[in-house]
């Protein structure tokens, strides 16, 4: 096996991970989890009905 | 809903917020007088204010001077809000700003005193270089630890945004920077030949790919749903948005180097993956829009949002050409003329400076105490000059730049060319004019920009805001 083979391996590890990203985004992800996230931007006082309804405190 | 006495850090972005206004018009004004000089050559004068020694004083100037006060400014307020918590860093983050600034005052004397490496993007010789890395370590410490100490769970998709762009453009900086000093203001690259020029471009495109793209999402993923009062169209999307720059960006550089001593099989990787590039770039764009779908008439009278909105949709325009001109059959015609410069613009102008100022005038009032611009309809003029300014500019420099491509290419019957290079060039002559009148259009509305920014921060209050402590969860 040389380098050449470890660098396709790189490659293709890359693309599935990757391609385990928009799986875990798309069918796997929480759905509130991300909902909240979104969310993040409104806990502001100029924010009039936007304000977020569930963050996590840390 | 406070309750707690600590601050947000808005003095920091306040400076920012003000000199990306200046180096605005500083950098833009240098774009103006380069373009008049291709026009009346007598502008020329003398070797310090020759195009050759102007021309990298601009692209430092609206990139680094422009572009990167809007992105210190824009990611301190976003990571602080989102985060909910006090900048952390103490010292480190006033140094970010006087290190910035210091940088650009050196850049616009040594570039025209005609001090450069001589490499695209990043000319500044090597103690430069430096005082660089030492700010940006500082900017990407001040930035990942307010993420480290943030008081909620989640880390908003902008941050993550703004984190590649640190963490890239510093591995870029590093890489690309290697020089051995010959000198005090003297360096040779570490890189020799077609590798140098491969390194060159790798850093080239990923300064496109992550400080002028992954930099201005993330102000994009913050501002586009702050201004249209809804979260994002889709924080999935932007979840693989984010990642599918991430995989792709780093392998387009050799479509820079077409046709050249780089192996063949190189330059079609670079172009596989340019074109690959047009699906998240375009995800992208869709998913900033549609962050509008339910509230559109919020752009007929709302002249932030209409900045915001024409950014993302000269985004997607130059996202679909840059995969275009990758091919390359289609560079063959386009390399080396105005069309890349064009392109470039409709990228400088259309994407990153007008989602800066849309952003620009969302935080000016509020570092200021105030609710919005002194005028807001000086905003909209400003919208519609600019508009038509990057339209102008864009157009000429198609017409210009196949022009030039097809009369370069032309052949006699017998082999022979069919135009002599000067021909193309007076060929030329009226649309780099018109180029220079777009140019001339985008620096004016900056100048009502600024206009309207003294007259905002006139009886401004610059207390800072107390830091917003995030709702409880309550299922």
């Amino acid at each position: 096996m040389d380098i050449n083979d470890l660098r396709s391996l790189i490659t293709v590890l890359g693309l599935l991970c990757f391609l385990g990203i928009v799986w875990w985004a798309y069918a796997g992800g929480s759905k509130k989890g991300f909902e909240e996230a979104a969310n993040l931007p409104f806990a502001e006082h100029d924010d009039e009905g936007a304000t977020a309804k569930t963050l996590h405190q840390r | 809903m406070s309750g707690t006495q600590t601050t947000y850090n808005d003095k920091v972005v306040r400076q920012f917020a003000v000199m990306t206004v200046i180096w605005g018009i500083v950098g833009m004004l240098v774009g103006v007088i380069i373009a008049a000089q291709l026009v009346w050559p007598e502008l020329n004068i003398g070797p310090w204010l020759h195009f050759g020694r102007l021309r990298p004083l601009h692209t430092n100037a609206v990139i680094f001077a422009f572009g990167g006060s809007a992105l210190f400014a824009t990611s301190y307020w976003c990571v602080q809000r989102t985060c909910h918590t006090r900048l952390w860093g103490g010292l480190l983050i006033p140094f970010t700003f006087w290190g910035w600034q210091i940088i650009i005052l050196l850049a616009a004397v040594t570039l025209p005193l005609g001090i450069t490496t001589g490499k695209e993007y990043a000319e500044l010789e090597w103690p430069i270089d430096i005082l660089i890395t030492l700010v940006w370590v500082s900017y990407g410490l001040v930035f990942f630890g307010t993420i480290a100490k943030r008081t909620v769970s989640h880390i908003y998709v902008a941050n993550w945004f703004f984190g590649a762009m640190i963490v890239a453009v510093a591995l870029l900086h590093l890489v690309n920077s290697c020089e051995i000093p010959v000198g005090f203001l003297r360096s040779y690259s570490c890189y020799a030949g077609v590798q140098d020029a491969m390194i060159q471009w790798w850093y080239g495109h990923n300064a496109v790919g992550f400080f002028l793209t992954a930099g201005f999402l993330g102000m994009m993923y913050y501002f586009v749903p702050k201004q249209a009062g809804r979260p994002v169209y889709s924080y999935r999307l932007s979840v693989v948005h984010f990642w599918a720059l991430i995989f792709t960006y780093m392998w387009a550089g050799p479509h820079h180097l077409h046709y050249t001593a780089l192996p063949d099989w190189t330059q079609s990787v670079g172009m596989l993956f340019s074109l690959i590039l047009l699906a998240p770039s375009w995800g992208g764009m869709i998913n900033g829009i549609m962050t509008l779908s339910g509230a559109w008439h919020k752009l007929r009278d709302d002249p932030i949002l209409k900045f915001l909105i024409t950014s993302l949709s000269f985004y997607g325009m130059s996202t679909f050409e840059g995969p275009m001109m990758s091919i390359k059959t289609v560079n063959a015609l386009s390399h080396y003329t105005d069309w890349t410069v064009g392109h470039v613009h409709s990228g400088a102008l259309g994407w990153v400076a007008m989602v800066s100022i849309g952003s620009m005038y969302y935080l000016l009032p509020r570092v200021f105490g105030k609710t919005e611009m002194f005028s807001t309809k000086l905003v909209t003029v400003h919208f519609w000059i600019a508009t038509i300014g990057t339209v102008l500019y864009i157009a000429s420099m198609w017409i210009a730049g196949v022009m030039q491509g097809l009369m370069w290419r032309a052949v006699n019957a017998d082999g022979t060319l069919a135009y002599s290079f000067v021909e193309s060039v007076k060929g030329s002559y009226p649309f780099w004019a018109i180029r220079w009148l777009g140019g001339v259009l985008f620096l004016t509305g900056m100048l009502i920009m600024a206009y309207n920014m003294f007259k905002t921060m006139a009886g401004g209050n610059t207390k800072d805001a107390p830091v917003v402590a995030p709702v409880a969860h309550h299922a």
